[in-house]
This record gives C-alpha cells, sequence and structure tokens, in this order.
C-alpha cells in the first residue's frame, strides 16, 4: 500500500524559510501570493494490507520521529 | 570526573570537545559510537558534541535523538547524571526530549560563523561555577540553525525557573537587537533541563580554551565540570 505523510509547521510558528520563497515568488513578480509556508512530504510504501493498521503505523512513524510535534502537524493520505 | 563523549555519524567536533575535557579533567574522555546500548561504568558526564549527525537529515539531530545510545543518555540524565550538548549536540537534546523546545532555521536564513558574546545567567550550576552570574564571555559560534523557538508556556517556565542558562549579548554585556545572531527567543543561547544537570547551547566553548585559538572564555566551563 502505498501513503503520503505531509508534515507542515504549525499556525504561529515562524518559518524562515517559507517566509524567503514567498520573498522571492513577489520578487519574481507572480501575482497574488499571499503567503508561503514550506513543508515536508513523504512517500512510504507499506507491506501493510488493512488500512487502519497502515494509519496506526503511519501515526506511530510521525509521533516517533518524521515529525517533530512541538512545532509541526502531520497529515496521513492513504 | 569520568567524561563519555557520543559520536554520530557526521559529528566533527568530537575531537576539539575531548581536548577540552583532558586539558580540564586530566583524563581522556570515553569516546562511544552512537550504535552503542550502554555507558561505561562510572561515568559521569555525557556530551553529545557538534558537528552535522546523519548530514542533518529530516531535521537537525533528529535521527540522532533517536540513536541506541540515546536510551542510555535520558537514563542517566533520569539518575541525575550530567549531560552536555554543544551545537548540533543541544539540536540532538532538544529532538530527544531532554531538553523542551526547537532550534530553528536561524531568522535571517544564514550561517552564521563568528565570534559572538555570552552573558552567563547564572553560576549555582556544575557547568557555570567557574564563572561570575552576570559575566560576558566570548566564544565561537556556528550554526545555521540555531534559533532557539517554544511556545510561550515553555519560555515562561524557563525564565520562572531560571533555566536560561547562556544569552546572547554584546561585548557591553547587553542583549537584544543586533547582539542576537539567529533570532533565538528571549536572546536564549543555551537552556537547562528542571534539575540542571543537562544544558544544552548553540556557542562552541571547547573552541575557546588555548590563547592560540584566541581566547580561553570556554575553560569555565570545563574547569566547573571537572569540579562537579
Amino acid at each position: 500500500m502505498k501513503a503520503r505523510v505531509i508534515v507542515t509547521l504549525k499556525n504561529g510558528v515562524l518559518d524562515p524559510q517559507g517566509k524567503a520563497i514567498e520573498g522571492a515568488l513577489s520578487s519574481l513578480g507572480v501575482p497574488g501570493v499571499a503567503s508561503v509556508r514550506q513543508g515536508k512530504v513523504f512517500d512510504v510504501e507499506l507491506s501493510l494490507a488493512d488500512k487502519e493498521a497502515a494509519r496506526e503505523a503511519l501515526t506511530a512513524a510521525c509521533e516517533k520521529l518524521l515529525a517533530n510535534t512541538v512545532i509541526e502537524n502531520f497529515h496521513i493520505e492513504l | 570526573m569520568k567524561a563519555a563523549v557520543i559520536v554520530f555519524p557526521g559529528s566533527n567536533r568530537e575531537g576539539d570537545m575531548a581536548r577540552a575535557l583532558q586539558q580540564a579533567t586530566g583524563r581522556k574522555p570515553d569516546m562511544l559510537w552512537h550504535g552503542d546500548h550502554e555507558l561505561p561504568a562510572g561515568t559521569d558526564l555525557v556530551v553529545l558534541p557538534g558537528g552535522f549527525s546523519y548530514g542533518d537529515y529530516l531535521r537537525c539531530g533528529a535521527v540522532a535523538g533517536r540513536a541506541a545510545i540515546m536510551d542510555a543518555v535520558r537514563a542517566h540524565a533520569a539518575r541525575g547524571g550530567l549531560v552536555l550538548g554543544v551545537c548540533n549536540g543541544f539540536q540532538i537534546l532538544c529532538e530527544s526530549g531532554l531538553l523542551p523546545g526547537v532550534l530553528m532555521r536561524n531568522a535571517n536564513l544564514r550561517f552564521v560563523c563568528k565570534m559572538q558574546h555570552l552573558r552567563v545567567e547564572r553560576s549555582d550550576t556544575p557547568f557555570t561555577r567557574h564563572y561570575a552570574a552576570g559575566q560576558t564571555i566570548e566564544v565561537a559560534i556556528a550554526h545555521g540553525e540555531g534559533n532557539y523557538e517554544a511556545d510561550d508556556a515553555t519560555i515562561e517556565r524557563l525564565e520562572g525557573e531560571g533555566l536560561v542558562a547562556f544569552r546572547y549579548c554584546d561585548a557591553q554585556g547587553r542583549v537584544g537587537g543586533a547582539a542576537n545572531p539567529n533570532g533565538s527567543r528571549n536572546d536564549i543561547a543555551g537552556i537547562f533541563s528542571d534539575r540542571r544537570n543537562v544544558l544544552g547551547l548553540m556557542p562552541h566553548p571547547e573552541n575557546l580554551i588555548d590563547p592560540l585559538a584566541g581566547g580561553i572564555d570556554g575553560r569555565g566551563l570545563f574547569e566547573s565540570l571537572a569540579a562537579a
């Protein structure tokens, strides 16, 4: 089973990289960009068949390593 | 004082750290590999050196924070044993849960490598006894992700309980503004754990122990530890 995990900074956490990208887009003249937040995407191949078990495993992966839950949220797509 | 330095793939300041420890304590520290499971019997101090553990992949210190040896380091800290993390070591301490908060990308997005003044916040700890509270020292910084962040409640607790160890300041000891090289909340350069037996800091005191290298303001930390 293929899964995608998306890790993003929580609202309110300063994102210097997102801010730099935002500034670059503005200087490139791209219109309509109000703000940019940078995150991470993990494409995970699972050997599990059961969706619930997969979600549980990925939640553990996020809480143990993939996300720093002090500053980041995670979202799992199965 | 029996010290152990943990070496991770990508650590690069372990040699400087070992030299500083040997100069102050008179004995060579044990060098341990990240895959080890135990600390040598009688270890008083565990040191996580600077560098780029695991290439800083995922987040700085994230993978090292979950390395096999870290369970032993956590147990050592829980027993009241001393733990010091410098630069990447500080990032590892935050990622491993031994210290609160996180080190974000420097606010100006630049890697900063320069001499930096620090204010020693208190001198009644095993790490800072050989300094005076309020003293200004000059050591080196070299990091791209030293911007200390934590939620408001954590910052309030650190301040309220006197857990801020060092703050960035200028040569006159004034904090704030341009004296802060990376945007850290409250100019925080280093923090203690609740029981003050764990210290994490971004600057490199181990690089300022020899007049040939430009100063000896880092010695106080190692002399404090040697006497602890």
